[in-house]
């Protein structure tokens, strides 16, 4: 099999593995205060610190999550939640239009309880501008939230731009920076963001466990589930600890590693661009060439329909994603492909080729014959010349 | 990876990865007797079939698309269907439903139903070609309001006449109920001909449209 699909999810990373396996009978509660708990609370807060030297913050500002998306909900709904924001009575939200589910579908349940969204549209190039989110600020604006990377077509958001703007106009900032943490060095320490999302498993951890960073000292956070006094009581829930240990060492590893896979896979994604343009005319790149991160691909193969691309490379043994309609079971193709101000039958078209660090050149030299071979053969029946 | 966990069947499978009856020669080489031609490229979905006709039955069908698996397949089904045991007769290839080809494929994920509404249109729509081009037009159904209008969703003449007798009086409101037009634009101009004229046919006699007149 060969994976093009690293910025759905990704493997294990085989240290994480290996600390997964060695942890697994470690079935300890970290509240407890005798010897099995207290083993398990000292790797989880092993973990904590290994987090926060990868951000270069401190381990107090790490919060354990089940995922980006909790994180991500956790911060838009503490806008309009008892205990926060609300205090100044300001009901304003101001993100991109190429944001993540997680924070589009939550900010459309936000606006039924009249809280008002600005979505800055994003240029041709999928980048947000930043003086159009400072246009977009009024005196109710309680919250700035730009994702650090896409996720559909890879641009690198001017994240730093938009946390230094905020922070001028004293408004909290959030980036869900999931297709961003491990590829982009990080230093929160420089970057001043007040709150960052991230997940385990689009690096190397597995699935269910992720990251919100707070600021020291930034906005009171609302938890989405109270309970018990878990992660100094902003996220209650007996800790996913088999997962917080794996984070732990995906991080760690993904700090050794960072550097080299950069230089690794983007040779290899620009192997496969310029081997399927080599092959293969009318094929459009998405999303600005020289702001994207370095392992994700997205082409547009004009006159044939995504699906149909993807389930023939399945048949190779080849597995991508597209913004297609048919693969969302919606008429709609994909609203990042469209919000670039192109054709529909561009998103319709639309295959992401998502590299990672097992990605080898042996499956980049199969996947351009094996698109070649396919986009060739459905362009052949395809009724658009 | 197999694909055994798709919820494809495996016939649409087979006609998926091997499509029968496409067109792979020049359109004009083929000389087709009848050409029907539905979807647009911003739906995401684009038919069109080629048909010749011998003895009123179909001797051979073509076809293109610009489709997903769903729609591939069963056009492929289709074309294998009207042409089988010396053709299909055109008044049987007429009524072919969407349901018909869906059962021959074994079934379709609920969600890809849509997909696979195409190729009947379209090849009624190379019937109708035929037809007029071989001045038969007096055998067009009279009360064919089955023309799909709306591509993208799939609304017929007849679900717009339905609309407008259960009260729709402007084309904002046709839009609002059925979001006709709302995915290429294309059925834009020929929808709100329709509202006007079903409205004029139906609520300009103050028997069908009592005292409200249309606006």
């Amino acid at each position: 099999m060969i994976y093009l699909d690293n910025s759905a999810t990704t493997p294990l990373h085989p240290a994480v593995r290996e600390k997964i396996i060695e942890t697994l009978d470690l079935f300890g509660n970290p509240s407890s205060m005798h010897a099995p708990g207290r083993q398990v609370r000292a790797l989880i807060e092993k973990s904590r610190r290994e987090v926060a030297d990868f951000f270069n913050c401190s381990p107090e500002e790490i919060i354990f999550t089940a995922g980006a998306s909790e994180a991500n909900n956790t911060i838009l709904k503490s806008a309009i939640s008892c205990c926060a924001f609300c205090n100044e009575s300001r009901g304003h939200i101001i993100t991109s239009n190429i944001e993540h589910p997680s924070v589009l579908n939550t900010l459309k349940c936000l606006e039924q309880q009249n809280v008002e969204v600005t979505r800055v549209k994003v240029n041709k190039g999928g980048i947000v501008d930043p003086a159009e989110v400072e246009a977009a600020i009024r005196p109710d604006t309680v919250l700035i939230s730009v994702m650090y990377v896409n996720n559909e077509i890879g641009t690198i958001q001017p994240v730093e731009a938009i946390a230094a703007l905020a922070r001028k106009h004293g408004i909290p900032f959030h980036s869900d920076a999931v297709q961003a943490v491990g590829k982009i060095p990080i230093d929160l320490q420089k970057l001043p963001v007040d709150f960052l999302s991230m997940s385990g498993h689009k690096i190397y951890a597995p699935k269910g466990v992720g990251i919100l960073f707070k600021r020291k000292g930034s906005k009171n956070i609302c938890p989405l589930i109270t309970g018990g006094h878990q992660e100094r009581s902003l996220r209650a829930g007996t800790e996913n600890t088999i997962g917080i240990i794996a984070l732990g060492e995906a991080v760690r590893q993904a700090g050794l590693e960072m550097e080299e896979n950069k230089k690794y896979i983007g040779a290899l994604r620009d192997k496969l661009e310029k081997g399927i343009r080599k092959k293969l005319d009318h094929v459009v790149i998405n999303g600005d060439p020289g702001k994207r991160i370095y392992n994700i691909s997205n082409i547009s193969f004009m006159n044939v329909e995504g699906e149909s691309i993807l389930l023939r490379l399945d048949m190779h043994g080849i597995a991508v994603s597209t913004g297609s309609a048919c693969s969302t079971g919606s008429l709609e193709p994909s609203y990042v492909i469209t919000a670039l101000d192109v054709d529909p039958e561009i998103a319709h078209s639309s295959i992401r080729f998502s590299l990672g660090r097992e990605t080898t050149e042996a499956d980049i030299d199969a996947t351009i014959n094996a698109v070649y071979e396919t986009v060739s053969f459905l362009r052949k029946m395809s009724p658009i010349r | 990876m197999d694909g055994t966990n798709w919820n494809y069947s495996d016939k649409v499978k087979e006609h998926f990865f091997h499509p029968k009856n496409i067109l792979d020669i020049d359109e004009k080489e083929y000389q087709a007797d009848g050409v029907g031609y539905v979807g647009s490229p911003a739906c995401g979905d684009m038919m069109k079939i080629f048909i010749k006709v011998r003895d009123d039955r179909i001797a051979d069908m073509k076809w293109q698309t610009f489709g997903c698996a769903s729609a591939i397949g069963s056009t492929s089904m289709l074309s294998v269907m009207v042409t089988r045991n010396g053709g299909m007769k055109l008044d049987d290839a007429w009524k072919i439903t969407p349901e018909m080809i869906i059962n021959e494929l074994g079934g379709l994920p609920a969600n890809k139903i849509h997909c696979s509404v195409l190729g009947d249109k379209a090849l009624r729509q190379a019937i109708r070609d035929y037809l007029t081009k071989s001045g038969q037009e007096a055998r067009i159904p009279k009360d064919d309001k089955s023309r799909v209008i709306c591509n993208c969703l799939n609304i017929t003449e007849d679900d717009i006449r339905m609309e407008v007798l259960e009260g729709v009086k402007d084309f904002n409101t046709l839009q609002e109920r059925t979001k006709i037009g709302t995915v290429c634009g294309s059925c834009i101009d020929t929808a709100k001909t329709l509202v006007n004229f079903y409205v004029g046919k139906y609520y300009a006699d103050e028997v069908y449209g009592g005292k409200e007149k249309k606006g």
